[in-house]
């Protein structure tokens, strides 16, 4: 099978676009999520912290 | 430093030295009468004498059991002055070849100091021997931080540091030699990438290997940017570099891809080569240091997330947009002209992210020169992502191609936005590293500062000028048609803007000269409080309320 110019231009336009918005929304549900806003809050803040030292368990 | 490497990773160095030996002398035999030759003999020297420095300190008492209680650092000091020693070399060889195309009599009639062999030893310096260092460097401090976790052994951080200035000095030696495949940004040859692979894959590996070992539940968003500069530079490099080389003896080497697909694949690592490499490893350094530095958190966590993925999806289609009105087929230049332009969105919403993180601190940047740096790098990340984007629309392209307009935009970049965020975020860990009350001298920290912002500005504005009129000069017709200037009007046109250019490019090495200096007086000088050093208040803490500018 040969790639033709298009069918390049058709997996493009069907494919790539559909792919495009779905991962887009995938990421969109993912930083808002209500239940992530919790890790993303401490994350953010946790790097101020000024504990200079590993975590030893 | 072998006396923090246990007894089996002194074994396991001398065992990567030995075979780094062997591979150097098989190198220096089969290719005698070629440059590879010479880089085995460089190779071969290199490996023994890491060998003798490994026995010197074979017997070292071992690391003891309390080391694990803190970071491994080591590694990032060595990394930050190495990325200071490139900065100045290749800053100074970026500045000597704007005097060359100012003045192109200038090369003494050597081969070696010739535009064509000078030039990659400048881009190559600048971007792997200066960015990439401090961001090894810088990604080592912020990977164990931000997962409350030390690396999980001493060796291979090691390995990754020499393995990669042994790449970049390989790679800049080459070039003086003649020895390139010319591809831009990728211009070391075979021998010389294969290298690249093994260190890379360890430094990947090691990365991994910190995030398996880490406390916070959540990894930090910086974390992610890193990850993807590895990973994604990985990519590129073995794919672009694929390459039969003509024999085991020596150093040339022929590309798997010709024509317009070698010009895709090419200009494929380029773009994604600024986007990842130039760009996301740089993001990843500003969301730790600006934050940290500023004493606020970012801005907008959500929108950090979003516009990572964001750049990360879009820039993998924008390379096309280096390749408008050739061979490549229309619709792969519409499909690059057209990310280009969406990049802009997550570009400046992270622009704009770090900007609002430093709202409501605008005191601190007023005070801090090393803020200022980070926030400068801020406006000049939305600034050239702006002009990225414009560029790359076809039309706009057919003016500025192929003149100085790209050299300005590319700087704008680099001298704006990476040198400066990297500038900012050595300035901010240093004190913290070497375990100091601040830098040895606020002063020269404020002095680099003005130096960069106006050689930057100076550079750009000389090329967006230059570039502008050479443009419009290349597409000037007359009445019967035909152009109105030759190809040498253009160039006397350019002249004064080359020595414009070459007199911001001593503002911005002056700059780092200084700035070298003053990293090193920090590190040389003990704690404040036992020496003469006049105190500097401005770089102790963030909490500190500054008196006046440069204090």
């Amino acid at each position: 099978m040969t790639i033709t110019h298009d069918l390049l231009v058709w997996f493009s336009k069907s494919f790539g676009l559909f792919y495009l918005i779905g991962l887009s929304l995938i990421v969109l549900a993912y930083a808002y999520w209500p239940a992530n806003q919790k890790p993303f809050e401490h994350a953010a803040n946790a790097i101020l912290d000024d504990d200079d030292k590993p975590y030893r368990g | 430093m072998i006396g923090e490497l246990t007894k089996s990773e002194r074994q396991g160095a001398l065992l990567i030295l030995l075979a780094l030996a062997v591979t150097g002398l098989a190198m220096a035999v089969g290719g005698s009468n070629d440059p590879l030759g010479t880089h085995g003999t460089l190779v071969m020297v290199v490996a023994i004498v890491g060998t003798f420095a490994v026995i010197t300190g074979y017997y070292a008492p071992e690391p003891p059991e309390s080391r694990l209680d803190s970071y491994y650092d080591t590694p990032t000091k060595f990394g930050i002055v190495a990325a200071m020693v490139w900065a100045v070399i290749a800053m100074a060889v970026g500045d000597w070849v704007a005097w060359l195309l100012a003045f192109p009599e200038w090369t003494f009639d050597a081969a070696w100091a010739s535009f064509g062999r000078l030039r990659p030893v400048h881009t190559s310096g600048v971007i792997f021997g200066f960015g990439g260092n401090a961001l090894i460097a810088t990604s080592f401090y912020v990977m164990q931080r931000t997962s409350r976790a030390r690396l999980p052994d001493q060796l291979s951080p090691w390995f990754v540091l020499f393995g990669y200035n042994l790449f970049c000095v390989i790679a800049a030696t080459g070039y003086l030699m003649g020895v390139t495949q010319s591809k831009e940004y990728a211009e070391p040859e075979w021998y010389a990438d294969i290298w690249l692979v093994i260190v890379w894959v360890t430094y990947f590996v090691l990365y991994l290997r910190t995030l398996n070992r880490r406390k916070e539940p959540h990894i930090y968003v910086s974390n992610w940017y890193y990850m993807a500069f590895i990973l994604v530079v990985a990519m590129l490099h073995i794919v672009n570099n694929l390459a039969v080389p003509i024999s085991w003896g020596s150093a040339k080497s022929y590309s798997l891809f010709a024509g317009v697909q070698d010009a895709m694949t090419e200009w494929w690592y380029g773009h994604n080569a600024v986007a990842f490499f130039l760009t996301s490893g740089f993001l990843g350094m500003m969301y730790y240091y600006m934050p940290k530095r500023a004493g606020r958190p970012i801005y907008s966590y959500r929108m950090s997330i979003i516009s990572f993925w964001g750049i990360t999806f879009f820039y993998m289609w924008a390379g096309s947009h280096h390749l408008h009105y050739t061979a490549l087929p229309q619709w792969v230049q519409s499909l690059g002209m057209t990310f280009s332009v969406m990049l802009l969105v997550p570009s400046w919403v992270s622009a704009g992210n770090a900007l609002m993180t430093l709202n409501g601190a605008w005191h601190k940047v007023r005070d801090d020169a090393v803020l200022r740096f980070m926030m400068v790098a801020a406006v000049f990340y939305g600034l050239s992502t702006f002009e990225g984007s414009f560029m790359a629309i076809r039309p706009v392209n057919a003016l500025s191609h192929y003149t100085d307009w790209t050299v300005g935009h590319v700087h704008a970049g680099a001298l704006g936005w990476v040198a400066m965020i990297t500038f900012g975020a050595i300035y901010a860990s240093v004190p913290w590293l070497w375990k100091r009350d601040g830098m040895y001298s606020a002063k020269l920290v404020e002095a680099h500062f003005w130096l960069s912002l106006a050689g930057t500005i100076i550079y750009v504005f000389a090329m967006w000028n230059s570039g502008i009129i050479q443009g419009l000069m290349w597409r000037t017709y007359n009445e019967s048609g035909t152009l109105a200037y030759s190809f040498v009007d253009s160039l006397i046109a350019m002249h004064p803007y080359y020595i414009a250019r070459a007199i911001g490019g001593v503002f911005f090495l002056l700059g780092a000269i200084i700035g070298f200096y003053n990293i090193w007086m920090t590190i040389r000088t003990a704690s404040q409080a036992q020496s003469q050093a006049e105190p500097d208040y401005s770089a102790v803490g963030i909490e500190i309320p500054a008196v006046q500018p440069g204090r």
